[in-house]
């Protein structure tokens, strides 16, 4: 145990579980229904609609319990980037990704107590959590009320100019969510980091 | 002084003359009313009107008698509505200019479209025969063969074309849908043709979702009429039973919305940026059936990138480092 350390408590564990199982049912219905087919439908369109709503509704408060818990609980820390050298972070984070990695060289920001994500996973878990997530509920949000509120204010193409945000966001959402699963088999062992937030204990110094 | 009054002059002549040409105008407007206008006056005195007066000659008193609604003309209606050239007496009996009417006279059955539109070089691309023979395999016509008619729905004396003359598809949606509320939302003319207890058209969509939406954007026969390439609307109104209850046919690439609703509209030029069924954009946005090509090829390459990128680091983590580890 004693190169274990408890990095996730309960509630990040309950919090990321289900983060991830909504973004993966938003993904899929929100798919069935830009590609919906009537020879050929992934999701019955009415079904996926529901789907999404439902889950983009959970997804928000679940935000929101995120938002609130890294204001009062020192977990927010980890989200915040300091600028100074942070250039060369990047560029040592990057380089090991692209070349020390492969040469079983040391992993230049080890995870630990104080730092949980390396320059490169906090530049892009801020960029997601503080930029994309919100845009994605700006643009899904109006649309949940069928873009009456958009459609007032800016006119009748609205619906139309928030959904291809809307579309455009979630596909970024998608491809992080590919890299962070890819990434996450950085671990001491590849299946280490999905151990992880199962049981809490981090194994390793990736 | 002399500038004074050009500059007077000049400044009534600027107000005045306008205002002549106006006054002539108005007065040309006045007189251009049409011999047919002019016939018409003599029903219009009555029809017109909430109440008509006439003598009664066995009381020997005048009556002021109230007008039943469905006798009523509203004449502004009338004027602008597809049959505002027409005399009364071109659909009605000559016999109709005396009054009391004969009792046979009002007896007399009603033309049809046909009668007049029927096999007429003139009318030909409106279609009267091929919407008759489709009228006749509706659900209207079927069950209520006997009272329903085209002026059910198309009022003669107010009826105007929407789909081909309206390029404001949202004025097309609400005068048509119009059209079928006059009675499915009107129980007095309801009951008139259906013995059923008329639906509550709110509950009975209780199952689509963005109720108010669908019915601000499209209409109800895009769902409750058989649609017919060759025909600008739809005329075969299906049983309830068949109605398109699946979002897919709408709310994909090949939407029916293009067949039925955004047939005839004007083909606006494609602006190039790749949408389907652009045409739906100049109104509303229909998920499914607006997509983009050019985002679709974009996240398409990024995806497979990306997945590519994943597959070499894969590979070269599992070689390199097993070669590592060889040292």
């Amino acid at each position: 145990m004693e190169n274990k350390l408890y990095l996730y408590p309960g509630l990040i564990r309950v919090w990321h579980l289900l983060n991830a199982l909504l973004i993966i049912i938003l993904i899929i219905s929100g798919l069935s229904m830009q590609y919906s087919d009537p020879l050929n439908p992934l999701i019955r369109f009415d079904l996926a609609v529901n789907m999404h709503n439902i889950a983009g509704l959970i997804l928000i408060f679940n935000y929101l319990l995120f938002i609130i818990a890294n204001t009062i609980s020192k977990n927010g820390k980890h989200y915040r980037i300091q600028l100074k050298g942070l250039t060369d972070r990047l560029t040592a984070q990057f380089r090991y990704y692209t070349y020390g990695i492969f040469k079983n060289e040391p992993a230049p920001f080890p995870v630990t107590k104080k730092m949980k994500f390396n320059p490169i996973q906090q530049l892009t878990y801020f960029l997601t959590m503080y930029v994309l997530m919100p845009l994605i509920f700006l643009t899904g949000v109006p649309m949940l009320f069928s873009g009456v509120v958009v459609r007032q204010l800016i006119g009748p193409k609205a619906f139309f100019v928030t959904d291809m945000l809307h579309i455009v966001v979630g596909f970024l959402l998608s491809l992080f969510l590919i890299i962070h699963v890819y990434f996450c088999t950085f671990g001491a062992k590849p299946y280490s980091n999905f151990k992880s937030i199962v049981t809490g204990y981090h194994e390793g110094n990736h | 002084m002399y500038k004074a009054i050009k500059r007077i002059g000049g400044f009534l002549l600027v107000i005045l003359i306008p205002g002549i040409v106006a006054l002539h105008a108005e007065e040309k407007g006045a007189l251009s009313r049409t011999d047919n206008q002019r016939a018409n006056d003599h029903c219009l005195n009555c029809h017109a009107h909430n109440y008509f007066i006439y003598d009664n000659t066995v009381a020997n008193k005048q009556v002021k008698h109230k007008m039943e609604q469905g006798m009523k003309i509203d004449t502004t209606l009338f004027y602008l509505s597809n049959h505002k050239n027409f005399k009364c007496t071109d659909c009605h009996s000559e016999d109709f200019s005396i009054w009391p009417h004969a009792a046979e006279v009002r007896m007399e059955p009603k033309m049809t479209c046909i009668d007049c539109h029927g096999g007429d070089e003139q009318y030909a691309k409106f279609q009267f025969e091929k919407i008759e023979a489709e009228f006749n395999l509706s659900t209207h016509a079927t069950k209520h063969a006997d009272v329903f008619t085209c002026w059910t729905c198309h009022e003669p004396h107010t009826y105007k074309i929407s789909a081909r003359s309206d390029s404001v598809i949202n004025k097309i949606i609400a005068y048509d849908n119009n059209i079928c509320l006059s009675c499915h939302n009107n129980i007095n003319k309801f009951e008139l043709i259906s013995d059923n207890e008329k639906p509550n058209i709110i509950s009975k969509h209780d199952w689509l979702p963005n109720q108010a939406r669908h019915f601000q954007n499209v209409r109800c026969i895009e769902c409750h009429a058989h649609v017919k390439d060759s025909l600008l609307v739809a005329h075969n109104i299906q049983p309830k039973e068949k109605a398109v209850k699946l979002c897919q046919e709408c709310h994909s690439k090949n939407s029916i919305l293009m067949n039925s609703l955004y047939q005839y509209q004007l083909k606006s030029k494609a602006t190039g940026l790749g949408f389907d069924n652009e045409v739906i954009l100049n109104s509303t946005y229909v998920i499914g059936a607006n997509r983009n090509i050019y985002l679709n090829w974009i996240s398409i390459a990024i995806f497979l990138m990306v997945l590519t990128g994943i597959s070499i680091h894969t590979i070269l983590r599992i070689f390199l480092r097993k070669k590592d580890h060889g040292k």
